[in-house]
């Protein structure tokens, strides 16, 4: 293949993966960004997420279609039901105290992936994608007969994967318009910014920590239920998710929600690009790379403000 | 009427109060006086639930304040200005606003009514707080706590830093609420305030009452509140 449909191949490759990890990584975001915690347990609510989609996939799945959709939304209530559970029974006892939850958010992430290899086992699963056509995708090039358009062959996408794409625009769209045109978008502002005079004004901030930690993880969930149909399920597959969210969140600037969204597109894309022209692994050394020269010459992240 | 009870709490392991009690009546101007450091907003945290307290206790109306969640607190019509404002300094003027009316489920008459009082900020609906000048921010801070048309207003050093007009307006303000019926706890360093607008005038030290004058004690002998004041 030439260049240039080879670089567009690796594009759309790296948009899948931007877009997963736009979806995780705004989980990761919006729970530092309110409540202050560093949850090292958002990549076992990511696992979570895979693994309860085969298990409803699996148990409803007289149609995939019917069982991933089921999985849809089945898997992300789920674990965002078990996120605001475990804020009930272990963050709010810590008091949401930066360093004890960090600690607390470690004995979650070893609950969680050990309960997995116990009862789900060590193998990893597959879930059916709903559709999966494959999409030939055309070429445009300015040669001596003029503008031509061909298909190059090899050049090709499946129909899942540009919905992968799709869903998680839409999801991050409705999740912003949430957070800055709704009541309770505005309650989960003024908490972020002083918790404590939010209280003096009636805000239940208990009850919005519970809700901002289940929407993260249920996030966090969504992005793996979308990505099981390309990965499938396995027990320590949070890893990587919540290393590339930590780098996300870090490049994008704490609790900045375009930043979030931005630095999930500059990783995600140049993931996929390097993976495919390099290999994968150079791809993790440059992202890690990327988070040291932020760290060290714009430490509030691309779009972050300065702490005062 | 509120009612506050030998309070004692700590900040942790930190006690800072010690018992204060006092009773603020609707219509009246309290004055909380004390230096630095004596544990005036301590007392006002107190009062709204955000410091738990160990001993003693709030009441409003004979409704005991300090046996219900921190949140539920300010829904019994407690409008609180926080010492430096507080404001949501990235929420627009607007936004900071719909806050206080959510409080206590109030609505676009409230809005107006408060907006009224404060022209000012109607043409800075769309800034964010942040960027407020002092002035403004007090403004608002001020009007936040009257969107939830309280029975009890407690202001925490209003009129700190900022110039005389500003000052002058927000006494006004207060008066009016205090013309409205509403009990107005009040913290204020300034002897000239005190003078001219205390019904009474309770003193702390230590985290603890030490004497309280009326009116007319205080007009009969400014000497001693400007000991107390260390001016
Ligand atoms: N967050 C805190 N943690 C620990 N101790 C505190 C805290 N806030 C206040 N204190 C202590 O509690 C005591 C009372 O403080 P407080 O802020 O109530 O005083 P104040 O009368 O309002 O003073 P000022 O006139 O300076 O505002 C002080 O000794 C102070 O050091
Ligand atoms: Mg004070």
């Amino acid at each position: 293949m030439e260049f240039g449909p080879h670089l567009m191949l690796a594009a759309l490759e790296g948009a899948v993966t931007a877009a997963i990890l736009a979806l995780t990584a705004m989980g990761l975001s919006i729970v530092f960004g309110v409540m202050r915690v560093v949850n090292v347990a958002h990549g076992e609510f990511y696992m979570l997420g895979a693994v309860l989609a085969w298990w409803v996939a699996t148990v409803l799945g007289t149609h995939p279609a019917i069982g991933f959709v089921a999985a849809l939304i089945i898997a992300p209530a789920l674990v965002g039901g078990i996120a605001m559970v475990a804020d009930r029974l272990v963050l709010k006892r810590v008091a949401y105290d930066a360093d004890r939850t960090i600690v607390a958010t470690i004995g979650m992430l070893y609950i969680i992936q050990q309960t997995t290899l116990m009862t789900f086992g060590p193998d990893a699963r597959p879930v059916e994608p709903p559709f999966n056509t494959r999409l030939a995708l055309p070429w445009f090039e300015w040669g001596e007969n003029g503008f031509a358009m061909f298909w190059p062959w090899g050049l090709s996408t499946t129909s899942y994967k540009l919905f992968v794409i799709a869903a998680a625009a839409v999801v991050l769209v409705a999740l912003w318009l949430v957070i800055t045109r709704t009541k309770a978008g505005l309650l989960m502002r003024a908490t972020q910014q002083d918790s404590e005079t939010a209280q003096a004004f009636g805000v239940p901030v208990g009850r919005v920590y519970s809700l901002v930690f289940g929407l993260g993880a249920g996030l966090a969930a969504l992005g793996a239920v979308l990505v099981v149909p390309i990965q499938q399920a396995h027990y320590l597959m949070g890893h990587d998710p919540l290393l590339l969210s930590f780098i996300v969140v870090i490049i994008g600037g704490l609790g900045s929600l375009p930043g979030t969204v931005i630095a999930a597109l500059l990783i995600g894309m140049s993931d996929g690009i390097i993976s495919v022209f390099f290999s994968p692994t150079l791809a993790k050394i440059i992202a890690t790379l990327l988070v040291a020269l932020v760290l060290v010459f714009r430490p509030q992240g691309l779009m972050g403000r300065a702490q005062t | 009427m509120l009612e506050v009870q030998g309070i004692h709490a700590a900040y942790g392991q930190v006690q800072a109060l010690y018992g204060v009690s006092f009773t603020a009546r609707p219509g009246e101007i309290l004055c909380l006086l004390g230096r630095n450091g004596a544990g005036k907003t301590t007392t006002l945290k107190t009062i709204m639930g955000l410091l738990p307290l160990s001993e003693g206790s709030v009441s409003l109306e004979g409704e005991v304040l300090n046996l219900l969640s921190p949140h539920e607190v300010p829904k019994r019509g407690i409008g609180y200005i926080p010492q430096g404002r507080r404001l949501f300094p990235e929420l627009s003027v607007a936004e900071n606003i719909e806050i206080g009316l959510m409080t206590r489920g109030e609505g676009k008459d409230t809005r107006d009514w408060v907006l009224d009082l404060f022209p000012r900020l109607r043409e800075r609906l769309g800034q964010a707080a942040g960027t407020l000048s002092g002035g403004e921010q007090q403004m608002l801070a001020t009007a936040r706590a009257l969107c939830l048309r309280p029975k009890v207003l407690l202001l925490d050093e209003p009129t700190e830093g900022l110039q005389p007009s500003i000052i002058a307006l927000i006494r006004d303000v207060v008066l009016k609420m205090k013309a409205e019926g509403i009990a107005i706890v009040l913290v204020e360093q300034r002897v000239e305030t005190v003078m001219a607008i205390a019904d009474q005038a309770v003193f702390i030290e230590n985290g603890r009452n030490v004497d309280a004058m009326s009116a007319a004690e205080l007009q009969a002998d400014p000497g001693k509140l400007k000991a107390y004041l260390g001016v």
